[in-house]
């Protein structure tokens, strides 16, 4: 079935993004999009209200680029690490090569002492690129259910 | 076997702070239960205008906001004779909360609890059963509704802020801000704004750590790495810091000097000084592209209005901030990104890429986030030890260079005045 095999990918393409987050391979993360691209981190308030801005919007692959060499290089944080579940996405609209999905997803924060926190939870919306080879992120809005952010937030999510 | 005076537990030393230093802060200040009590009512009840939303959140009659002026909770509306109210957000029956949502539109407030209703000044106006039921029950004829209320605020607005007091005798509110720093206001809000994105972070320090860390522009080009290597703000470039007499608000500002821009003057690594790297380049620097919209070449300014209000413009992203205690070791610091409503497409985007620089994700902004958690833990046993806060002078005044603590000092001057400390 078309669908059960888009579904299918949709799950590996989040798995893989999970695991390249939450195994600090983060250089592999911007290869996830398309080198035009949206990718913004905002809250559920915000989203529901129109309001455009997000903590982090990067609107190409080179931006998003730029914020693992900040990470890497300039930006202070104590050391952490996430761990992703993303849950199954559902596939909302289909069109010519691209599908809009949501994936809910709870991410936990492991600090460097070993506090482990629920540090976030929402949902990507996003737009997929599904043309031949790989899935490729057209938009991910991460959508956070909470206006609340702990302390920072570095790590992308 | 019980050792009788094995050990003696010494007596905790007096909390001591020698009188009219400023360059010594004794930790204890960012520790005691009785010092976070204080403060509310000393400092954000008392002579003092809070910061509480902005006009633009309050546009037609009836608009409110939920908000707060240092630990109480406050509702500011706009009432239907136009003018701005604010009032304590506490039902004066048995004190809840009389809105549970952080704004809207509406006609009046009615508590949840037992349905005492308020109107859009805060005043009461309704007793459910008041005359009893069936001649039964009710509130005692000598009751008197105008005697019962949520305390009232004073309320000011200047360039689309609503700032709120709890103190009669507080001087007006341009008065209190003083010419300089009024101006520095005018300087960005001189245009209506909008809201274009709200979020919280959750900082793990008292609050007065992150008001200093605000007021200092010695640690920007130190700490944020961001920042020096793009030349948006560096101790060598043209800048300042203005400190209002009071020493209670600040402005620092930087430009960009077009005879300097693209030199490099050796400053930072003669002083070895981990936040210089050459190599590091954008691969897309888009988000840096800004446009000089105020026409001065001022590319950051940060003011902070005493005690816990920070209007921002880095380029073109403007924010103001609202510094709010919750705990002694936690604030909760709400952002509010702005645009003017004149702001065209290409504008809108341009605010929405250096939003990137700041926030709880920002490039030039997430270490503050951390850096008064990193204090706060630092001094877990040290409160009767003391900060060093001698950069710049001992004083609190107006500085033409940023390698300064002046504005540090200046919020300590405020905040002693204030506490009677």
């Amino acid at each position: 079935m078309i669908e059960s095999s888009l579904h299918y990918r949709l799950a590996v393409l989040n798995a893989d993004y999970a695991r390249a987050i939450d195994d600090d391979r983060l250089e592999a993360w911007p290869e996830f999009f398309l080198d035009r691209c949206l990718y913004k981190v905002t809250t559920a308030d915000n989203h529901h209200k129109g309001l455009e801005a997000g903590i982090i919007y990067a609107e190409s692959k080179a931006m998003l680029k730029d914020r693992v060499s900040a990470l890497r290089k300039a930006n202070i944080y104590e050391r952490q690490r996430y761990r992703h579940v993303v849950g199954l996405a559902a596939i909302l609209a289909q069109e010519a090569g691209t599908v809009c999905t949501e994936s809910p997803f709870l991410v936990a924060r492991i600090m460097r002492d070993g506090h482990t926190d629920l540090f976030a939870t929402g949902r990507y919306i996003d737009r997929v690129s599904v043309n031949a080879g790989d899935l490729k992120f057209i938009e991910r809005l991460v959508v956070c259910d909470s206006a609340r952010f702990d302390t920072l937030v570095a790590l992308p999510l | 076997m019980h050792a009788t005076n094995a050990l003696t537990v010494p007596p905790r030393s007096a909390r001591a702070w020698a009188p009219g230093v400023l360059t010594r802060v004794p930790y204890w200040l960012y520790q005691d239960a009785d010092v976070f009590r204080a403060e509310q009512q000393r400092l954000f009840e008392g002579p003092v205008w809070n910061y509480l939303c902005l006009e633009a959140e309050l546009e037609r009659p009836g608009d409110y906001r939920s908000t707060f002026a240092g630990r109480m909770p406050v509702i500011v509306t706009r009432d239907a004779d136009g003018e701005i109210y604010a009032f304590e957000n506490r039902c004066a029956h048995r004190g809840a909360l009389l809105s549970l949502e952080d704004g809207g539109n509406v006609r009046d407030f009615q508590c949840v609890y037992h349905a005492w209703t308020y109107d859009l000044k805060g005043n009461l106006k309704g007793v459910a059963f008041q005359e009893g039921i069936g001649g039964k029950g009710g509130m005692p004829k000598s009751f008197c509704m105008e005697e019962h209320g949520p305390r009232k605020l004073r309320t000011a607005t200047v360039c689309g802020l609503v700032f709120g007091s709890l103190a009669e005798d507080v001087s007006s509110i341009e008065e209190y801000l003083g010419d300089a720093v009024l101006r520095r206001v005018e300087r960005v809000l001189a245009k209506p704004v909008t809201v274009i994105g709200r979020f919280t972070q959750a900082l793990p320090n008292n609050w007065k750590l992150y008001v200093e860390n605000v007021k200092d522009s010695y640690h920007a080009s130190l700490l944020h790495l961001f920042f020096t290597t793009f030349r948006l703000n560096r101790l060598t470039q043209r800048g300042g810091v203005i400190v209002s007499e009071t020493g209670a608000h600040h402005v620092s500002w930087s430009a960009l000097d077009p005879e300097v821009a693209g030199q490099e003057d050796g400053s930072y690594s003669e002083q070895g000084i981990r936040s210089e790297s050459g190599d590091y380049r954008l691969a897309d620097p888009g988000m840096l592209e800004g446009r000089d919209e105020f026409g001065d070449g001022i590319t950051l300014q940060i003011l902070s209005v005493f005690p816990g209000f920070v209007l921002q413009q880095i380029q073109n992203s403007i924010a103001v901030r609202q510094v709010l205690p919750k705990g002694i070791q936690s604030t909760d610091l709400n952002w509010t990104y702005l645009g003017f409503t004149d702001d065209t497409p290409e504008m809108r985007t341009l605010r929405l890429r250096q939003s990137n620089l700041v926030g709880p994700a920002g490039f030039v902004s997430m270490e503050d986030g951390a850096v008064g958690g990193f204090v706060q833990r630092g001094i877990a046993s040290a409160g009767d030890e003391q900060a060093v806060v001698e950069m710049g002078g001992e004083g609190a005044e107006t500085q033409d260079f940023r390698a300064t603590e002046t504005s540090v000092r200046g919020f300590w001057k405020a905040y002693r005045a204030c506490m009677a400390l």
